[in-house]
């Protein structure tokens, strides 16, 4: 009865926010969780540059990441956690520019009415210093936790700049799914897509494949990321991957354009592109429901 | 008489050098210099004929960067101080992009450039 309750209010939410977007965590209906779990719900932020500047992309470049903030705070039902995907905060060259941003993206999330934060580094975070500063700020760039029967594994391929996983890594990866049973519930999370999205603008993973690999024995998987400032869906044999918008600036869809840039503010249509999800885990089901939001330019921030 | 011959025969001997030296010359690869520092690329768009082979002898001013053709199913790292090769013959006609795919800094993004094949 609590999870009905839990999944009409997040409904209820999502219908305020914007579409509704299901997904599949199991390829068969006969599929069962590996053990007793319960519905909860957790918040993806992405890519919010801080240090960004650009009045053509986004004259709102201080804002945008606070309005987000209030808006998750003022969700009807908290979140059980929240997880940033990277790229928190533009990349510079100065070491101490990097940390004073690192130290103010940490100040306006510790805003953030959330029990658990979970962060992760992007490119810019992370590429130039093999994620050094990164981690005197937010901890180790990769890890596990479980969370009411699912098996959480925020994966780094970032650090190497290469945009690669590693060796490393990736036996850690496998020695960590060693431990899984098959039908276990299984949720990726990283920065870069680990399948070839579009390598011509370096949206992909180099070793990738060699992950997906690993993961295709598992029936429950689904992979969360960030990278290309955007929504998109895409499987890889029953695997799901789902990028989130970006909180600072909109990308055009891959190949869409001539080159990678950002898609420029429109007055008329102010954050478009910009925003976070909600994802609900539905654990009768055995699938993810997602919620996309919008920023609010009414936001008093 | 003897004059006309000789001349006839050192005439041919060039005409036939000169056939022999162009189709030897189709034949070697052309090679292309490209130099790339943050962030950019010089130069940072080439021209190539399409079923020449070509050597892209890449080197870096500064640290070390990426050269990502997808396209033409090229890549390659490029440390600084010394040369890296890349060894191909174009097969098909129009523009690629390559660009940087090893992150380096704040330009990173538009750090590329692009290859015309013609034939």
């Amino acid at each position: 009865m609590e999870n009905e309750m839990d999944r009409r209010e997040f409904l209820k939410l999502a219908g305020v926010g914007g579409v509704v977007f299901l997904s599949g965590l199991s390829g068969s209906p006969a599929l069962s969780l590996a053990g007793p779990t319960k519905d909860f719900f957790f918040v993806q932020l992405s890519d919010s540059h801080w240090g960004f500047e650009g009045a053509k992309v986004n004259p709102d470049a201080k804002g945008t990441l606070l309005k987000a903030v209030k808006e998750v705070n003022s969700l009807k039902q908290k979140p059980d956690f929240i997880v940033f995907t990277g790229d928190l905060t533009q990349t510079t060259d100065d070491v101490n520019v990097r940390k004073a941003r690192m130290k103010e993206f940490k100040q306006i999330v510790g805003e953030l009415d959330a029990k658990v934060i979970r962060y992760m580094p992007g490119e810019h975070d992370a590429s130039l210093d093999n994620g050094e500063t990164y981690k005197e700020f937010f901890g180790e760039t990769h890890y596990t936790f479980d969370h009411k029967g699912v098996h959480f594994i925020a994966i780094d391929n970032v650090s190497d700049s290469t945009g690669s996983i590693g060796e490393a890594q990736l036996e850690w990866l496998k020695q960590d799914l060693s431990k899984r049973t098959h039908d276990e519930n299984i949720v990726v999370l990283t920065h870069r897509p680990l399948f070839d999205l579009y390598p011509q603008w370096d949206w992909a993973t180099k070793d990738g494949a060699k992950a997906i690999d690993m993961l295709m024995p598992f029936s429950n998987v689904t992979v969360f990321y960030g990278h290309v400032h955007q929504e998109n869906h895409h499987m890889t044999g029953h695997i799901a991957h789902h990028s989130a918008n970006s909180l600072m600036l909109p990308m055009p869809v891959a190949g869409s354009m001539p080159k990678r840039q950002p898609i420029l503010w429109n007055n008329a249509e102010p954050y478009k592109g910009l925003g976070f999800r909600n994802v609900l885990s539905k654990s009768k089901k055995d699938e993810f429901e997602l919620s996309e939001y919008g920023i609010n330019a009414e936001a008093r921030v | 008489m003897k004059k006309f011959f000789e001349t006839c025969f050192v005439l041919t001997l060039c005409f036939g050098y000169s056939i022999w030296s162009t189709a030897l010359g189709s034949n070697e690869a052309s090679v292309i210099k490209i130099s790339a520092k943050k962030f950019e690329y010089t130069p940072k768009q080439i021209t190539l004929k399409k079923g020449v082979p070509c050597v892209i002898q890449l080197t870096s001013e500064d640290r070390t960067h990426g050269f990502s053709a997808p396209a033409l199913n090229l890549r390659a790292d490029i440390a600084p101080g010394k040369t890296t090769e890349i060894k191909f013959t174009p097969d098909k006609t129009g523009d690629y992009n390559f660009f940087c795919d090893v992150f380096c800094g704040s330009g990173h993004e538009d750090m590329e450039g692009k290859i015309t094949v013609v034939d």
